[in-house]
């Protein structure tokens, strides 16, 4: 079974995340990590691997330095990575991401596509259901439980209105939900292995990507202005040191909640 | 600008959040509701007292179960055949994958997470706050169709007592749409006291760590006279019953007094539960999103503080 993980690059959540004003793009020049729930998706193909065998591929665009956050997810036991990294794909919206990402995984031809939760910086949780259009392959989402059977995929999802279970022939595409498992830590041993693991750099020709289908000139969607939301009002900050039970209590009724 | 809304429907009952986009869509001019499923063309008519003045209609079985390929191909059919300039969906988990489904079926720009939506010299503007809501970016669509989706509960439903002409309509199901089956649907029931009516909620996330922590939650609520809410990721890991999840796939609340226990505050959490008066958040991790958006913030291990304040307020009121 091959099964490719799309993983994303994101500041790290100790970075204050900002908007470029002048590019209106999101500034990643900061410290930067592997997505969080991305490693719920890796987590989840490294199980698969593990009962059935096979080969994990990561698949990421973003810039040439997301190679160090691929080596995270290599560590934990992935095979390989492909990052497509190309100035012509910077500032791709979904549709312009959706592109590539389904041109990359046309090259794999994995059995199995996962996707994470959602990213931390671009929020969508959506980007799994148009690269399945791309691919043409069935979808499903938000899974928070997963069996793999010869041939067939079958997952169990939350919606607003209880639990469905769904079942889709492979190829396919899934999104998982944060719940579906707890990810691994590195070992030292994976850690090591990982620098000698093959990363694969693309540039959009390799994939036969036009110039003007990614980036934005390959988005339909503009970010037009910035601005600030509204605000909540200011802030109490209380950092623990015993006395914070106390403190909340005495907030509590000082505005009458009780 | 001609907007088709997306309206999805539950136990023959047209959804509150799909309503509230067609109100907004309908300020905008001729907005036309899309129903589809078995029984359409009947719940369709409805979209009329909410704004719509045309209501496309597709009664394909291929449309029974809510899953969203099928949808696609339906919505691709319909925004050839009428031209639209606009497919606006209030989010939900099959929503989300319907508008994303059709923006790359038709080559079209997906903006997510609207909280507002405005015409500004004929053209469709929307509002996204981003990054954590930390930044509020008005965002726009280089052509048509523009599809948009809208957070949970952006807008609220306008009955204006009008009438829609139904259309329907056909379409040719592709044939990748079919291969995912609906195999089993079980429907929760809510049971307990409803953590929509409490005015005082004490909510727990993963930072708990363990189902057994609930019962700290659980000893502060009643020492408050609140109830006990849970996010959904403690909720999939089946800590906590489902009936007192709040977020997008959840319970809208919005007590006075809202107690986040190791919750992160990821977004669609917040959707559930920023219309509380008060928000107090504990959390171990001083970067946790939800910081971001409560009016009192505890750095700290909740399970340390949660019992105090548990002694402090049972004291208080003896």
């Amino acid at each position: 079974m091959k099964i490719a993980v799309c993983v994303k690059q994101v500041p790290d959540a100790t970075v204050h995340k900002r908007i470029d004003p002048a590019t209106k793009r999101l500034d990643r020049s900061g410290e930067a990590t592997l997505n969080p729930t991305d490693l719920n998706a890796v987590e989840e193909a490294l199980r698969i691997k593990e009962a059935q065998g096979g080969e994990v591929v990561l698949v990421s665009l973003g810039p040439a330095k997301a190679t160090d956050s691929l080596r995270k997810a290599l560590a934990m036991g992935a095979d390989r990575a492909v990052l497509v990294s190309d100035d012509a794909a910077a500032g791709s919206d979904l549709l312009g991401t959706c592109r590539v990402l389904a041109a990359a995984l046309e090259r794999e031809a994995a059995d199995l596509v996962l996707f994470g939760q959602a990213s931390s910086d671009g929020d969508g949780a959506v980007l799994w259901a148009a690269v399945a259009d791309r691919l043409r392959q069935p979808m499903i989402s938000q899974v928070a439980s997963l069996t793999v059977d010869a041939g067939s995929i079958t997952g169990k999802r939350q919606t607003e209105h209880g639990y469905d279970v769904i079942s889709a022939p492979l190829p396919a595409v899934i999104g998982v939900s944060d719940a579906i498992n707890e990810p691994r830590y590195p070992s030292l041993k994976g850690i090591m292995g990982a620098k000698s693991k093959p990363q694969e750099s693309l540039s959009l020709a390799d994939l036969g990507v036009e110039p003007g289908a990614a980036g934005e000139a390959g988005s339909e969607t503009t970010v037009l202005e910035l601005g600030s939301p509204p605000s909540r009002g200011d802030q109490i900050k209380i950092e623990d040191d015993g006395s914070a039970a106390q403190k909340i209590l005495d907030l509590v009724l000082e505005r009458r909640l009780l | 600008m001609r907007v088709l809304v997306f309206l999805e429907h539950h136990e023959g009952q047209l959804e509150k959040g799909g309503l509230g986009v067609l109100a907004k869509a309908a300020t905008f001019g001729n907005a036309a509701g899309v129903v589809l499923g078995p029984g359409a063309s009947d719940l369709a008519a409805r979209a009329g007292a909410f704004g719509a003045v045309k209501a496309y209609a597709c009664d394909d079985d291929a449309l029974a179960v809510p899953l969203p390929q099928p949808r696609v191909d339906a919505l691709a059919a319909l925004v050839e055949k009428t031209g639209a300039d606009a497919v606006l969906f209030a989010a939900s988990v099959l929503a989300a994958d319907v508008a994303a489904g059709l923006a790359a079926r038709l080559d079209a720009g997906l903006n997510w997470d609207l909280t507002d939506l405005a015409l500004v010299d004929g053209e469709l503007i929307g509002k996204r706050p981003a990054l954590g809501d930390t930044v509020l970016v008005d965002v726009g669509w280089k052509g048509s169709p523009r599809i948009g989706l809208v957070r949970s509960g952006a807008f609220d439903p306008v009955e204006t007592g009008g009438s829609a002409e139904v259309e329907s309509f056909d379409f040719a199901a592709e044939n990748f749409s079919a291969l995912a089956t609906l195999i089993e649907q079980t429907q929760e029931e809510s049971s307990g006291p409803s953590i929509e009516d409490a005015e005082i909620i004490v909510a727990g996330g993963r930072g708990l760590g363990s189902p057994e922590a609930f019962s700290l939650l659980e000893e502060l609520a009643a020492a408050l006279g609140g109830a006990v809410a849970a996010t959904r990721a403690v909720v999939d890991a089946g800590w906590y019953p489902y009936s007192t999840q709040v977020g997008q796939t959840g319970k809208n609340v919005s007590p006075k007094l809202y107690i986040a226990c190791g919750i992160s505050g990821a977004i669609q959490h917040k959707v559930g539960m920023q219309g509380s008066g008060t928000i107090i958040a504990i959390n171990k991790d001083p970067n946790a999103p939800i910081f971001d958006f409560c009016d009192i913030s505890v750095v700290g291990d909740l399970h340390q503080i949660v019992p105090k304040l548990t002694e402090l307020v049972r004291s208080n009121r003896a």
